[in-house]
């Protein structure tokens, strides 16, 4: 453990936004090849405070030192020139400009030319340095999400940055990508470099960081000086302010397939293409898809839920042959839905919540009548639910993109389950919720599938899908790389798997 | 046929094809400077007008042809920072902003002629410029009197574009502005003022397209009416498009433009005349739209054209 004076130190940080405090005298200080990790929950205001220090918002309170001076940071620029780099969860590169383009943006060069000689040098050095290869010309949008993430990160470096800042880095990486990024950060923190850590996946913290920061509501919550002896539950327990005891999954007596793929491939310019996709799935059992994202997991969520057509295959829900993929037909033979993204394929954010609720049925008798809406009904229908699933907000009415993340996914999920699909697909389930929400979301999956519907879970988390699953499919480059039982599965098995090193039938 | 074909390889017709292409050049050199930042610009056909007008009436005031065309440049610009300011600085709607521009331009164009002209039976007209012939290189057949024998804002477009081209794909500022139209998050965090480089690209398009309206009062009318512009701004917005945003590209499409429109000329003038003459006025724009029914589909513009930045924003 580093002793020398902080690289980095805030003192009594706040930032309102509005009426809500998203950070309240916040202290943290770094040391030079020290790996901080900065834990809390969704809107716990890690995000907000990595921005303050990056220079994005201005704080309304505090100050910030760097090597013990203060220092003004109001912009990115006064943050790059004081040593300190980020890597935003959403990269912020330009996909159609070259790797080397992206690392000069905002140098100026010699003479008003880009120096574009400097710039192999210096790639090159960091590269050796840190094991961070990448090649100069290719444009980033020919990049994996891995390379890109690398590619930030050498960005970082190529502007001297003393800190650097990871905004929850290995959401998008597969498991054997997190090993090669964990290698580039012990090497930077050997070399004397400061790391913040953001993320809210417990072992990855333990297994990385020299100490932590725990947030709650904005706050400090806690502070781990030993992550390695520290237990998960405990930091969980910081994080969250009360225990959380994970849902019990009993047994399943699965009964007949109620969705079954056979030989699908779908052709098409949005993302990875399906590739001769056979699977099924039975009543009272979840089957998880687990892979990295961009595998074709929504080529395959798109073609079940009949937004496209397959070009080749067949698929029957409950029984019945699908014939002409269009979403009314999946949803009269029984499927519900859950997408990826609620916000905009999942309801209209700029309409009340009770006429989201109800739009994908709203040809039914049950809220419409010879053309005209039944406005009443509709109220109604979206009141019960509201109280059903305990869904925080002001009213039917309210503007549904006015929600939180956790009860827009509990409306969702109302509108599906109030018409008892045989079959159920979802995709990224919890993924931006915090726990309480995410727990209160698997305990209604396991219902479902004790009364006997079908769901399938695709998911990058594999400790959800583990948890929540019968058995496990891994897809692969638009393939199913294989499936294993959930007694058989293991996160080091899926990831390998993930990756196309292993394929089990 | 054969007549058209025959005055497609006369000395009249290919100069006839650059003096054409030149107002379209510096218009669409000075349009695709302001989307590659981010930022579209549809009040490009108000401040050719603009343009047109102040650098002729600065021309008949003074008597000289320079300070007219530096009068429509900085007329060009200062239109561009009015666009900026509104669709950059406040973030406002570029389409709405861009026709307010177009009108506001348009509207004070006529103002301000009737107001120093009066209302004259014959519109007043000026010197314009003169061709400029090149010393050896316009003694060359054919190519030598049709391209090197111009007037000088000729030549200047015909630099402006590799000069363009280099600016932006070789130098840091032109990096900046690829960077703010692609991902102005990027760019900002890498510590580029967005709204700052914005800002400049619009500035920098409208002395472009003040340059267009120079050329078209100047240069090639003499004189200044309602109907200088016609269309050319449109024009030039398409063909940023089917030039691909990228500087070659869209002089190109404007050397193409070009072409369509002085063989439809030649065509009205030639011995088709049982042909409606509207008929041929139509070509270079059912041109236009067949070439970017054909080319928009595998054109991609700049990711962040239309999206204004604010920093604070998530």
């Amino acid at each position: 453990m580093p002793l020398s004076a902080p690289l980095i130190e805030m003192r009594g940080i706040s930032k309102s936004f509005g009426a809500v405090k998203a950070n309240e005298a916040v202290d943290l200080s770094v040391a030079p090849g020290e790996i901080l990790g900065l834990l809390g929950e969704n809107g716990a205001g890690k995000t907000t405070l990595m921005n303050v220090l990056f220079g994005a918002y201005a704080p309304d309170a505090g100050e910030i030192l760097v090597q013990g001076k203060p220092v003004t940071i109001n912009s990115s620029a006064d943050a790059l020139a004081a040593g300190i780099g980020m890597v935003h969860q959403h990269f912020h590169l330009a996909p159609r400009l070259s790797v080397l383009e992206n690392l000069l943006i905002g140098i100026s060069g010699r003479s008003g030319r880009i120096d574009r000689a400097g710039g192999l040098a210096r790639l090159g050095e960091i590269g050796r340095q840190h094991g961070l290869t990448l090649d100069p010309d290719l444009p980033v949008s020919a990049l994996s999400v891995g390379e890109q993430q690398r590619l930030e990160i050498v960005k970082a470096l190529f502007r001297g940055a003393r800190l650097l800042i990871l905004d929850e880095p290995t959401a998008v990486l597969a498991p054997t990508e997190v090993d090669g990024l964990f290698a580039a950060l012990r090497s930077m923190s050997a070399q004397g470099l400061g790391i913040i850590f953001i993320s809210h996946k417990l072992n990855e913290v333990r297994a990385l960081t020299h100490r932590c920061v725990v947030l709650r509501h904005g706050r400090v919550a806690g502070r781990v000086d030993a992550p390695a002896s520290t237990t998960s539950s405990e930091m969980a327990r910081l994080m969250c302010g009360h225990e959380i005891v994970p849902p019990a999954r009993g047994p399943s007596t699965p009964g007949a397939a109620v969705l079954t793929l056979e030989g699908i491939s779908t052709s098409g310019h949005a993302g990875t293409p399906l590739r001769d996709v056979s699977l099924f799935v039975r009543a009272g059992e979840i089957l998880g898809i687990a892979g990295v994202s961009g595998n074709g997991q929504r080529a395959l969520a798109d073609v079940i839920s009949g937004v496209r057509a397959a070009d080749a295959g067949q698929m029957t829900i409950a029984g019945k042959m699908v014939s002409r993929f269009s979403p009314r037909e999946v949803q009269a033979l029984g499927l519900g839905r859950i997408p990826e993204d609620r916000m905009t394929t999942g309801l209209v954010t700029n309409l009340p919540l009770a006429d989201s609720m109800v739009l994908p049925r709203i040809g039914t008798g049950a809220f419409s009548r010879n053309g005209l809406l039944k406005p009443d009904a509709i109220r109604a229908f979206a009141e019960a639910q509201i109280k059903a699933y305990d869904i925080r907000c002001p009213g039917p009415m309210t503007r549904a993109g006015a929600l939180s993340g956790g009860n827009l996914q509990k409306a969702l999920l109302a509108r599906e389950l109030a018409f008892d699909p045989k079959v159920l697909i979802v995709s990224q389930p919890t993924r931006g919720l915090d726990i309480g929400a995410a727990r209160f979301i698997h305990e209604k999956f396991l219902d479902m599938r004790t009364k006997g519907c079908g769901i399938i879970v695709i998911g990058e988390d594999l400790e959800e899908l583990l948890m929540l699953s019968d058995r496990i499919a891994v897809m692969y480059e638009g393939r199913i790389a294989g499936t294993l039982a959930s007694a058989d599965a293991t996160v080091a098995r899926l990831g390998l798997m993930m990756t196309g090193a292993e394929g089990t039938a | 046929m054969s007549v058209v074909l025959e005055q497609i390889f006369q000395v009249g017709f290919l100069a006839a094809i650059i003096r054409i292409a030149t107002p379209l050049a510096f218009a669409t050199l000075g349009e695709m400077f302001s989307e590659r930042a981010g930022v579209l610009n549809l009040g490009i056909e108000g401040i050719m007008l603009l343009s047109a007008m102040t650098g002729f009436t600065a021309t008949s005031l003074s008597g000289s042809l320079w300070l007219g065309v530096l009068v429509a440049v900085l007329t060009g610009a200062l239109m561009g920072a009015l666009h900026a300011l509104f669709t950059v600085a406040l973030g406002l709607s570029q389409h709405v902003c861009g026709i307010g521009v177009t009108l506001f331009c348009s509207g004070l164009a006529y103002f301000l002629y009737r107001l120093i002209f009066g209302q004259q039976s014959v519109p007043p007209n000026i010197k314009g410029f003169e061709t400029l012939p090149i010393p050896i290189l316009s003694d060359i057949p054919v190519l030598g009197p049709a391209v090197f024998n111009q007037f000088s804002l000729v030549y200047m477009a015909m630099l402006a574009i590799p000069l363009a081209a280099f600016v932006l794909y070789r130098t840091p500022w032109g990096l900046s502005v690829r960077m703010v139209g692609e991902n102005p998050r990027a760019a900002d965090s890498a510590g580029v003022g967005v709204i700052a480089t914005r800002f400049q690209a619009v500035v920098l398009g409208g002395a472009l397209m003040g340059l267009a309206g120079a050329f078209l009062s100047m240069a090639q009318f003499n004189a200044f009416t309602f109907g200088v512009v016609s269309g050319r701004g449109w024009v030039a917005i398409a063909l940023v498009v089917f030039g691909r945003w990228d500087p070659w590209r869209s002089a190109g499409a404007a050397l193409l433009f070009a072409f369509v429109d002085a063989l439809q000329l030649r065509m009205q003038a030639s011995g088709l005349g049982h042909i409606p003459y509207e008929a041929f006025l139509m070509l270079p724009f059912v041109f236009t739209i067949v070439a970017m029914a054909v080319m928009s589909r595998s054109a991609v513009a700049p990711s962040a054209l239309l999206k204004p930045f604010r920093r604070e924003e998530r």
